[in-house]
């Protein structure tokens, strides 16, 4: 294979992960890692490169659009962004003095958790009590549109929320993805922020978050220009018209089926990784 | 509470939205185009010969730094051209860091510009390569 046949080939499976990543809700760089590692055989190293310079196109893509809508809370972003930036420098560190075997298996580990978490079923809850202090000072409470009109939510549990927030980056720079399960479940789960605006939120700090790794990743020549580039235009193209599709299309089926690749996609990285072959 | 900005001082809340959602979109096409432009001369450059990817050896380290990719785009590498349009991409979230901070400063809202300061800190620790 050539590098006009290998270019064409990646930007074509880059399109259906994006494609495929906007319609789960999963994002494009859980489905690239294992594609370039298992299937072309690409060092991991590279393709996690690939995958948050990937990330960072599709979330800021999609912010620009959900920023407009007024669901993103800016001030709740702007404030988790200190912890997921610092925790995907200390991600990225640990990266470099980390066998990739080991990164492989948590990867997969972290693949079968997140399509579990996506795949769970939630009730739209909304509280308006009173927020917890802390909220109260970071003026974390906000509202979002309904047809009904703006409805106030309030914020809690922040130091926990601010906690996770940290695993999440710290997960995000070390395994080359946005990790948006885990920014949503501290959120909506722990914080009792909106869903809507908890996935709104969590896209808006996914760039941020992918940037503060992407530097450290770029200066240790891990960020290859001939992958990360038909990587990075393919899983925006993808993604955008994934979005377009997701208005209309009844995704259930699909989801489902997505799942399970994903699952054995996980799988295969996991016992690769045990096996010593990354 | 619907308005947090103080309304003597305050970028109204769609407003500042709207800045940010155009700097994010305008910041991603210009980064798509110019890697497309280097990706389409690297194409030509580069189609017959065998990309090898199975083993890590790292860029070379005019792909690896802001100064080496500016050289390397500016003769029109076609590596160096994609390299920065990878660099502008990952410059687009932190563009949107430097305008909030300025919208917060320009708020008169103190605990936010320094918490927007400090993401700052951390992106230009990551942009220098995990040093100062």
């Amino acid at each position: 294979m050539n590098t006009f046949e290998f270019t064409i080939l990646i930007w074509f499976s880059s399109i259906v992960a994006g494609f495929l990543g906007s319609l789960t809700g999963l994002g494009g760089g859980v489905v690239i890692i294992p594609l370039l590692t298992l299937v072309f055989g690409v060092d991991i190293r590279y393709a996690i490169g690939a995958s948050l310079v990937s990330v960072i196109a599709t979330s800021s893509g999609a912010a620009a659009a959900y920023v407009k809508e007024g669901f993103t809370n800016i001030r709740i972003g702007m404030f988790l962004e200190m912890a997921t930036t610092f925790g995907a420098i200390a991600g990225a560190s640990l990266a470099a003095n980390m066998p990739t075997r080991i990164i492989a298996i948590i990867f997969g580990i972290v693949l079968i958790w997140s399509s579990y978490e996506s795949a769970r079923t939630r009730r739209e809850e909304v509280h308006d009590k009173k927020p917890d202090a802390l909220a109260s000072i970071l003026n974390l409470s906000s509202s979002f549109p309904t047809p009904e009109g703006p409805r106030s939510y309030s914020v809690h549990s922040v130091p926990s929320g601010f906690g996770l927030m940290f695993i999440a980056g710290m997960l995000s720079g070390l395994l080359g993805i946005g990790s948006g399960s885990m920014k949503v479940l501290a959120m909506d789960q722990v914080m009792k922020v909106p869903f809507k605006v908890s996935t709104t939120t969590s896209n808006f700090m996914i760039g941020v978050t992918a940037a503060a790794s992407a530097g450290i990743y770029l200066n240790r020549g891990y960020i290859d220009p001939g992958i990360a580039m038909p990587v990075m235009l393919g899983v925006l193209f993808g993604s955008l018209v994934g979005t377009k599709v997701l208005v209309k299309a009844q995704t259930r089926s699909l989801r489902i089926l997505f799942g399970i690749i994903i699952f054995f996609l996980a799988l295969e990285m996991i016992y690769k990784g045990v096996s010593g072959w990354f | 509470m619907v308005l947090k900005s103080n309304p003597r001082y305050g970028l109204s809340k769609g407003r500042l939205e709207k800045v940010i959602g155009n700097l994010l979109r305008a910041g991603v096409l210009t980064a798509a185009a110019v890697t497309l432009a280097g990706g389409l001369l690297f194409l030509i450059h580069y189609r017959s010969t065998y990309p090898s990817y199975h083993v890590f050896l790292g860029e070379p380290t005019d792909l690896r730094s802001i100064s080496g990719i500016l050289n390397d785009a500016l003769s029109l590498r076609s590596r160096g051209i994609i390299q920065l349009g990878l660099l502008l991409l990952i410059a687009t979230p932190v563009a949107r860091v430097v305008f909030s901070f300025f919208a917060f400063l320009y708020e008169r809202d103190r605990l936010y510009s320094i918490i927007t300061f400090v993401v700052l800190t951390a992106l230009s620790y990551s942009l220098s390569g995990g040093r100062f």
